[in-house]
């Protein structure tokens, strides 16, 4: 996981939340798709960019003990999935609290954070985590 | 479409196995396999190999010709193929040798699975195994398999259908079946109190409530060759065969909790089948992770009836509804291409009534579930005797 143009094409989607709605069903994706899953052909050339408002509620969540390479500085991390205002769910850590104060239902918003970097001399991928609305 | 039959049968132990290397094991399940079925190398027409991960386990690609190699079978020349599915791609190989001689094109076929897992360090080896996951939108943020699975457990909780102590009892089940296997990674038994009390992985799930990283190997022979089948001791009919996906992301699907593949790939496995579920007499389930476990029976069963079946400990081999009579991949363990043939081996045991301490009386049909990540993909397969 090191090229550059891997993480620079997603940048819109990881920094903005940019996300995409079938105009044939109205239905909203994050990530983005290409086809709407629902409509399948009937959505080509109808899927657009919608930038998602960053507010939501913990759907569900886990206190991660044994995680990977790169979040192992991080341990133990909040992760949850977060119903977006939206609709979807999002996947990502919760940041700036103590696993207590999280709950099923808590309202959180999206904020911009390091996710990991490629050893000291390669580059730092930044993406959406969340914090709680207090 | 012929009928199939599984004649042989092979495995190795599964474990840590630092002695062995990928093809010690692919070879030594597959000649146990054809030596079971009684056949030679020559009586194979094709080879399917399931492997997961072995070109980030040991930098090694072009398994299905390392293993046809391995297998001593280069002079014949066979055609040898590899599957990959994640963690279904025993099941998913096994559905694609059976179409391959039911079909008519191949006679004989042997389907091997292998995974050699401990040959990187645990971080490493559970980095790997969430290539299963979605890349770029789970595993990209801190996502692990067992995160996604404690996701799941803290949700059901929370909409109050099940507790902490009924999803922990599937490890117990799986462990005290696995401890009466000679070839299972573990061979002890636990206490509901040792699941409750062990380290966290993701809360609220502990290392009991997962399955471990493993090596492993186990092959099966495939024939739809009459003279073959009737000269072997006791063959098993591939009664059916079904594959179905679902969203690669947890988060994309319609529900966190249905496990929609298996729900399909199931119901139109018995239906090929014409069999109903009260007639499957073994269920070995893909118990990656405890609270996974329990989603399986709660498709097949509906909430209620899962749940007595957990509570009142019907999943003993010698109970109701014998479930992962194996040991399943917590006990007996999930070298991840190596898992859904092994199913399939435990099932042969079973129907030909030599599973020894842990035999089903009568077992005459087994429903197999053989699972990719956290569900995107599920086999479903019935085997059974007449």
């Amino acid at each position: 996981m090191s090229d550059v143009p891997r993480f620079w094409r997603e940048s819109n989607h990881r920094y903005r939340l940019v996300g995409t709605k079938c105009n044939n069903c109205g239905s909203t994706f994050f990530p983005p798709r290409d086809v709407c899953p629902k409509c399948r052909r009937e959505s080509i050339g109808k899927m657009e960019e919608l930038e998602f408002s960053g507010y939501g509620e913990v759907y569900s969540y886990t206190v991660v003990h044994d995680g990977l390479e790169p979040f192992k500085f991080q341990l133990p991390y909040i992760l949850a999935m977060i119903k977006t205002d939206e609709g979807p769910l999002v996947t990502g850590q919760i940041v700036d609290a103590d696993p207590s104060e999280v709950k099923i239902g808590s309202r959180v918003r999206v904020t911009l954070r390091r996710i990991r970097e490629e050893g000291k001399t390669g580059i730092i991928q930044y993406g959406y985590k969340f914090i709680l609305e207090k | 479409m012929r009928d199939v039959y599984i004649i042989g049968v092979g495995t190795t132990k599964f474990g840590e196995l630092w002695d062995k290397s990928l093809r010690d094991l692919a070879t030594e399940a597959g000649l146990k396999a054809i030596t079971d079925a009684g056949i030679y190398s020559e009586d194979v027409n094709a080879l399917y190999g399931a492997n997961t991960s072995a070109g980030q386990f040991i930098d090694q690609e072009h398994i299905a010709s390392l293993i046809a190699d391995a297998a001593g079978l280069s002079e014949l020349g066979i055609p040898s193929i590899r599957i990959e599915a994640g963690s279904a791609s025993g099941g998913a190989a096994l559905h694609e040798a059976y179409l391959a001689v039911a079909s008519g094109k191949y006679d004989t076929v042997v389907v091997g699975g292998v995974e050699k897992m401990t040959d990187v360090p645990p971080e490493e080896a559970n980095k790997i195994v969430g290539g299963s996951l979605d890349a770029e939108w789970e595993t990209f943020f801190g996502v692990t398999e067992a995160s996604l699975a404690a996701m799941i457990a803290k949700r059901l909780e929370y909409e109050g259908k099940m507790k902490r102590e009924d999803y922990a009892h599937i490890p117990v089940v799986s462990h005290k079946h696995g401890s009466m296997n000679e070839t299972s990674h573990f061979r002890n038994s636990i206490k509901l109190e040792d699941v409750l009390k062990a380290s966290y992985v993701a809360q609220p799930l502990t290392i009991f409530d997962c399955a471990p990283l493993s090596d492993g190997a186990s092959a099966i022979v495939i024939s739809s060759n009459r003279q073959l089948i009737n000269s072997s001791e006791n063959p098993v009919k591939i009664v059916s065969s079904e594959i179905s996906t679902d969203y690669l992301s947890l988060h994309d699907r319609t529900s966190i909790y249905s496990l929609n593949a298996f729900k399909r790939s199931s119901k139109k496995a018995l239906e090929s089948a014409k069999i109903s579920k009260e007639k499957v007499d073994i269920l070995e389930l893909h118990d990656s992770y405890s609270i996974i476990g329990l989603l399986q029976l709660m498709e097949l069963y509906g909430e209620k009836e899962a749940m007595n079946l957990v509570r009142n400990e019907e999943l003993y081999w010698d109970k109701s509804r014998p479930t992962n009579t194996s040991g399943g991949l917590k006990a007996h363990g999930n070298p991840l291409g190596a898992t859904g043939i092994y199913q399939a081996v435990e099932a042969t045991l079973q129907l030909r009534g030599k599973a020894g301490q842990r035999q089903v009386k009568g077992a005459k049909y087994v429903l197999l579930h053989n699972m990719g990540g956290i569900g995107a993909t599920s086999v479903s397969t019935v085997l059974g005797v007449e």
